[in-house]
């Protein structure tokens, strides 16, 4: 059991790669559902080693993973300053991603199951997907920053040919997979520039290391300005967000979902960067500030555009862009006042965990809402709100499930949005009233564009040509319930997730010096 | 375009080829001591596969490279890669266990001036290879796919 703790944060990552690699061989001899229960047990196990290193990390802190070297603990052997090995840090902020990251994928394995079952090239889709979940638990987990970039390439790579993957329809995937194609190609070589400034002038790689040697010289502020930039672009955020849509929309539902949890990678990065590596050594009001801005605008221009739309993953979409100004309000608001110990104490804390809360259950409840967009795509085959309509006779989980997502999304009480966004009002609300206005106001219109979703997709007579329309296969539904359940429990008990997981990854956040020392000692 | 190119352009690139595949191949064994790797050999030997498509056409090349075998061994060649990190667990992923073992690729790299002796650099070698392999297969398939898509594209054309 220890042996497999020690090596979690390894085989966390290598068990998908593996698969990966054998996929296309075991694609040969058997092409139906074989595929998609072999993806979903390894990803389960994925699962399960995530949470039991999760269980470890939050009880005895970090654990750390030196790949290649003689032990998995050893960072610096004998006659070494600075680390040289590529390091897996895991604290509490990186298992908190890494747990989304598992529910989703393995989730996201277990629809596709039954989705993807009528699509030629499985395959390569089965691979693609353990790919990108790879490169998410690595992005999340890595303490190298050039490591950090590789993955980050793997990421677009497979999201890319992920989001082109039905291509034989229309041409619309294609062009939305290109799209992205352009964003992350940009965003890849601005993190590599970053990444060689910091090396150039430090001559390290670990992000710990440079984080405690970290002189904020000019070349500093350029590779701030580079990465704050573009992680709030592959994270989705107003005024970069013009793939988000395109791409969400038009990818498989599943690998939407997974989607969701890949910009919210780059959003974790966004964090580690301006937390973990440069904290109060940069000027935490300005950034905190750009931050909130980022934040604010995504959050009214994503909801006011999704209210217009008429393609349902669409307007879903452009409420993902709407969902992570939450997430970048609320942790703004606690980069601004990090220098400033009292009001961090009093209400920059709090305002973190409404905002790093609000990205697990963003990660769910989106989850389910594209989940369900998937579902009635399944059985409908359009995406147009204006085509559906009556399907709540026929599709009555999927049904209810929608009612949870959607409910939780607009705040409604006994679901889990209701609890990140209440935390995130009543502590930026002591921060700046106004923002908090804007919030719920945004909230709002949250609700008002999902009752029209529910009423046109769902309410009304039976349409003639749903007639024969059916609940959709099993592998789908469970995947949906799964989620559902999880919603509601965080619903219902949101102090056990806040105290347990949120608050330790917060910690984890702002103690840079837990971050620095876990690498280099009592340095 | 014509489908094969001249006489004497088929005879230099039969006598050609063995020698890019050689060249190929000993990048990629020798990806520890020199420049090079199992990337860079792998996509030597894959431009001997883009030699054989200008000169004698897609459908004799379709024929003498299986496409379908070539994608088996890409993934062979990427499984046998991630078993040597799987190997390594004994320490951590990755640990290169055969280094100053004695066996294979195990000698004990001398330092200074010296032949360039194969057998060393543990699975650092051994990796390089299943590289090579993985990646000449890879850009097998992908130069092959562009000349088949470019053909379809031509015949439309017309």
């Amino acid at each position: 059991m220890s042996g497999i703790l020690t090596h979690a944060p390894a085989l966390v990552i290598a068990l998908p790669l593996l698969a990966a690699f054998l996929v296309p061989i075991i694609g040969r001899f058997n092409r139906s559902k074989g595929l998609g229960w072999f993806v979903s047990i390894i990803l389960g196990l994925s699962l399960l080693m995530t949470l039991l290193m999760a269980n470890h990390i939050l009880s005895n802190g970090p654990l750390i993973y030196v790949f290649g070297g003689s032990e998995p603990g050893l960072t610096l052997p004998s006659g070494y300053t600075v680390p040289i090995r590529i390091i897996f840090q895991i604290d509490g902020m990186g298992i908190f991603m890494g747990i989304i990251t598992a529910v989703v994928s393995f989730l996201g394995a277990v629809y596709s199951i039954s989705f993807m079952e009528q699509h030629s090239g499985l395959e390569k889709y089965y691979t693609l997907l353990l790919l990108l979940t790879t490169a998410m638990y690595g992005m999340e987990f890595t303490g190298d920053i050039f490591n950090f970039f590789v993955f980050l390439e793997i990421a677009s790579i497979a999201s890319v040919a992920l989001i082109a993957f039905r291509s034989n329809l229309s041409g619309e995937p294609a062009e939305a997979g290109f799209k992205y194609m352009v964003v992350s190609s940009i965003a890849a070589l601005m993190v590599l520039f970053a990444v060689g400034l910091f090396y150039g002038q430090y001559d390290v790689l670990n992000m710990a290391t440079i984080a405690s040697v970290m002189q904020f010289t000019q070349l500093d502020k350029i590779a701030l300005i580079l990465l704050v930039t573009v992680l709030a672009m592959k994270a989705g955020s107003v005024p970069m967000h013009m793939w988000t849509p395109d791409a969400y929309s038009e990818a498989p539902a599943p690998i939407t979902m997974i989607l969701v949890a890949a910009s919210q990678a780059s959003l974790y990065a966004l964090f580690r960067v301006t937390f973990s590596l440069y904290n109060i050594t940069l000027n935490t009001v300005v950034i905190g500030w750009i931050i909130i801005i980022l934040g604010v605008l995504s959050m009214f221009i994503g909801v006011t555009m999704a209210i217009i739309q008429k393609d349902i993953k669409r307007l879903m979409a452009y409420h993902a862009i709407s969902q992570t100004g939450y997430m970048l309000l609320g942790v703004g608001v606690g980069l601004a006042v990090l220098a400033n110990p009292v009001a961090l104490e009093s209400f920059g804390i709090k305002a973190m965990e409404g905002g790093i809360f609000h990205i697990m259950n963003h990660a769910m409840y989106k989850g389910l809402l594209f989940l369900t967009a998937g579902a009635l795509f399944y059985r409908t085959g359009t995406r147009d709100l204006n085509k559906m309509g009556g399907l709540a006779h026929n599709m009555s989980y999927t049904t209810v499930f929608f009612i949870i997502g959607a409910a939780a999304i607009a705040g409604i009480p006994p679901f889990n949005g209701f609890a990140s966004k209440l935390i995130i009002y009543e502590s930026v609300y002591q921060f700046n009233p106004l923002l908090s206005i804007i919030a719920m106001l945004v909230s709002i219109l949250t609700l008002a564009s999902f009752v029209k979703v529910f009423h046109s997709a769902f309410l009304g007579p039976k349409l003639e040509q749903y007639q024969k329309v059916e609940e959709v296969p099993k592998s789908m539904v469970v995947a949906m319930a799964t989620l559902a359940c999880i919603i509601v429990f965080f619903g219902l008990f949101p102090d056990v997730i806040v105290d347990n997981l949120v608050h330790p990854a917060v910690m984890a956040l702002i103690n840079q010096v837990n971050y620095t020392s876990a690498i280099l000692g009592g340095m | 375009m014509k489908e094969e190119m001249s006489r004497i352009v088929r005879t230099m690139t039969t006598l050609i080829y063995v020698f890019i595949m050689v060249y190929g191949f000993y990048v990629i064994a020798h990806g520890h001591l020199t420049p090079g790797g199992g990337f860079q050999g792998g996509s030597v030997v894959a431009s001997a596969f883009a030699l054989l498509v200008v000169t004698y056409g897609n459908q004799k090349t379709q024929d003498f490279l299986q496409k379908d075998l070539l994608s088996l061994l890409e993934s062979t060649g990427l499984v046998i890669f991630i078993c040597f990190a799987f190997f390594g667990l004994g320490a951590t992923f990755f640990y290169n266990f055969l280094s100053n073992s004695g066996s294979l690729f195990g000698s004990s790299a001398t330092i200074g001036v010296n032949p360039g002796n194969l057998n060393t650099g543990g699975t650092v070698t051994a990796m390089n290879i299943a590289v090579g392999i993985e990646v000449l297969a890879a850009l097998g398939v992908i130069v092959l796919t562009m000349s088949q898509a470019s053909e379809t594209i031509e015949k439309k054309e017309k």
